[in-house]
């Protein structure tokens, strides 16, 4: 490597350029949600000039500038996703550069270690022992384990060694957060280049086969249609909305594949699209449904409120004559008209969404029903990188937590002859958390000194 | 007794707590650090009570949900997260005299809470908030603040004790500042990690309602730059060694982000969390 190459490859590496990178992100994503986001030229001249006072000549200056660096659409504009694509670099580079010696780190051969750095450990303990240096180290070997230190031996130059860790692999919980940052930028990238989003309105009754881009209304060919059976509209008593649903169909060739209701919260997926319930339209229509009782003949009728609608077939006539508020704000009760055609009329009340027999005086018999006449508003959205962004937050997840709170603990035991006495000298190390591990290796070392014939120096 | 008046019970509660911790550092007074703990404990459960009550209500009301869905709830929580996780720190730590510095923010969230500025009825849920994904995403973002705000009160703590000369009693009685300083970054550790949870959570149940799981709105963007200013105070201490005075001071500022972050993006900004404002 040359070296201003390398210069390149530091600079890239470095932590002054991810504190740099997060500090300019900050600060980006503050304008950000300050200004308005996606609107025009005008807007902008108003937002400066109302909510800085400034005058019309220095609005115009400030509007032109915010248009060049695309200040109205930022989280879109180049330069920000430009600096998102110089933080997925600084992952990656740090990531290599710091990876190997991590590595070796998890890897090390720790029975290697010198024994002079033991001795010197801060955390550092030393007994004696009228036992034999083997019988030594199996005694203290099988202490450790019963308290889940499993131990490795080697005999060295100066004594023999006994080593035991735990969670080694922790040191790379770091490498697995920058990995998931990358994951997620990954799976968004995925999203934005393959995935679509839109909407659609589709009446009650019907179908569609086709959804419309968000922003630009292009319509986009779903392959498949979707029809929406009803939509229902719940009220609280105080007449705030409690649930929106609809019944959408999926079908394919005429054919029936999939019923599904849907309410905010609760979308239907089919084939990587997924329906959400969003919003209704009225249309101050209502939809009437009439059953003979005797033929169970059914016919459902279109009609706006003090219109007349003729059933020709039956020879019926009727209409809703008046809307009647009940307690929850915004529900009504019918005032139903029915007339048998025969110069005979009659009112009937009929509550909203629910059947009601009329028993006529010629014997006959009909069942109404009567509900307001939507249009379900739907989102669509089919985004096959979401669940590479879900993988990724787990991993962020699961790495921030190997990262703070799973330490890398070694324990050495160090068991050498002078004369005749053994000494066994315990020494230990924490990357992490260096209080916590102090009493735990406190504890260690107590249970050592338990072991017969062993004594603390 | 009903849940509004118990919740303003423990409003005191947590009032006579931090002046007992006050007390207890200002006149070196074991028996006022020990009033403090207890009154700090006993509030605390009388708070979770009074949760659960209020849940409870909801129901009785028609409007069955977990109190954690608009700013008095939440306001609420917050103050019963700070209780729980001081708590936890003073016996992790053994220490009283943490609790003058971390409880005012128990007293203050719920001070704020009952002031009358926040609407405190038990409200039906919209369509948008009817979601398993509000309680998680709702209590891992608290946890976290709270986390925040205690790392903040220590910090006030630590700048307090580094400003005053070696010789002042008073302060003698305050942990090291390695101690000190130890406690504001393991607070922050915690937090960064539960307010992670917190933004995913959130991310996860935009997604369910939406089909977005990520849409640059103003309390979500607020969330980020919280996110990342938390991120970068970590970095700065793994690698750069940053400590003591500095790291005290980005600990008071990011608990400002956290405050915008929760309370000044609902009423300064517009936009889907609009909801949390009432």
């Amino acid at each position: 490597m040359n070296p201003q190459k390398n210069n390149i490859w530091m600079f890239l590496a470095s932590v002054k350029l991810a504190l740099s990178i997060l500090f300019l992100l900050a600060a980006a994503s503050i304008i950000g949600t300050i200004l308005p986001q996606g609107e025009a030229a005008g807007v902008y001249r108003d937002f400066y000039t109302t909510s800085f006072g400034l005058s019309g000549s220095s609005a115009d200056i400030l509007t032109k500038i915010t248009f060049q660096l695309d200040l109205d659409a930022m989280y879109q504009s180049w330069w920000f996703r430009g600096l998102l694509l110089l933080l997925s670099l600084n992952l990656i580079v740090c990531s290599i550069e710091r990876l190997p010696d991590v590595w070796r780190l998890v890897v090390l051969d720790n029975l290697a270690t010198p024994l002079d750095r033991i001795t010197n450990m801060r955390t550092r303990r030393q007994y004696t022992t009228n036992l034999g240096v083997k019988e030594s180290c199996e005694a203290v070997s099988a202490k450790l384990q019963t308290r889940g230190w499993q131990t490795s031996r080697r005999d060295r130059d100066g004594g023999t060694l006994l080593f035991a860790q735990k969670a080694p692999w922790s040191r790379l919980g770091v490498y697995v957060v920058h990995i998931s940052i990358l994951t997620i930028f990954t799976g968004a990238l995925i999203g934005s280049i393959w995935g679509q989003k839109g909407a659609v309105n589709i009446p009650e009754t019907l179908t569609t086969d086709k959804i419309y881009q968000f922003g630009p209304g292009t319509p986009i060919d779903l392959g498949f249609t979707v029809k929406c059976n009803w939509f229902h509209l719940t009220k609280y008593p105080n007449g705030a909305p409690k649930k929106y649903e609809s019944e959408l169909v999926i079908l394919e060739n005429d054919e029936e594949i999939l019923t599904k209701t849907i309410a905010v919260n609760d979308p239907l997926t089919y084939k990587g699209w997924t329906f959400y319930q969003s919003s209704y339209q009225s249309h101050q229509k209502f939809i009437i449904s009439v059953a003979n009782s005797d033929t169970q003949v059914e016919e459902r009728f279109l009609a706006p409120p003090k219109q007349a609608v003729r059933w020709q077939q039956e020879n019926l006539l009727f209409g809703i004559q008046e809307l009647i508020p009940t307690a929850i704000p915004g529900n009504y009760k019918y005032k139903l008209l029915l007339s048998d055609g025969k110069g005979g009329q009659k009112i009937h009340i009929l509550p909203d969404n629910e059947q009601l027999t009329i028993n006529q005086e010629d014997g006959s018999s009909y069942t109404f029903h009567v509900k307001e006449f939507y249009s379900t508003g739907l989102q669509v959205a089919k985004d096959p990188g979401v669940w590479i962004v879900y993988l990724g937050c787990g991993l962020m997840l699961i790495g921030l937590w190997v990262a703070f709170f799973v330490f890398h603990k070694r324990l050495w035991i160090l068991v050498s002859r002078e004369q005749d006495t053994t000494h066994i000298f315990l020494g230990g190390t924490t990357n992490k958390n260096k209080a916590g591990f102090e009493t735990e290796f406190n504890t260690l070392s107590d249970s050592v000194a338990d072991i017969n014939q062993i004594e603390a120096q | 007794m009903d849940s509004s008046s118990l919740l303003s019970l423990s409003t005191f509660g947590y009032l006579a707590a931090t002046g007992a911790y006050l007390a207890a550092f200002l006149f070196k007074s074991k028996k006022a650090g020990l009033a403090g703990t207890t009154l700090t404990a006993l509030t605390f459960l009388l708070q979770t009570f009074a949760l659960g009550l209020r849940w409870y209500e909801s129901y009785q009301l028609g409007a069955g949900h977990a109190p954690l869905t608009n700013m008095y709830e939440s306001l609420v929580f917050f103050s019963w997260a700070i209780a729980s996780f001081y708590l936890i720190l003073e016996y992790k730590f053994k220490n009283r005299s943490l609790g003058a510095f971390a409880m005012p923010f128990a007293f203050l969230a719920m001070a704020f809470a009952s002031s009358g500025w926040v609407d405190q009825n038990i409200n039906p849920l919209i369509p948008a908030l009817q979601s398993n994904w509000l309680i998680a995403h709702v209590v891992t973002c608290f946890i976290g603040y709270a986390a925040f705000a205690v790392a903040c009160g220590i910090a006030v703590m630590y700048l307090l004790k580094d400003k005053a000369p070696k010789s002042t009693g008073l302060l003698a009685a305050l942990p090291d500042l390695k101690v000190i300083d130890d406690i504001i970054h393991k607070s922050m550790v915690y937090g960064f990690l539960w307010l992670s949870a917190g933004i995913i959570t959130g991310a996860i149940w935009a997604n369910s309602a939406w089909g977005t799981y990520w849409s640059w709105d103003p309390k979500e963007t607020w969330s980020l730059i919280t996110w990342f200013f938390y991120a970068a105070i970590l970095h700065a201490r793994f690698t750069r060694g940053w400590h003591g005075t500095r790291i005290a001071w980005l600990a008071i500022g990011g608990f400002l982000c956290v405050v915008f972050t929760y309370y000044g993006v609902n009423y300064l900004l517009s936009g889907l969390h609009s909801y949390g404002g009432s």
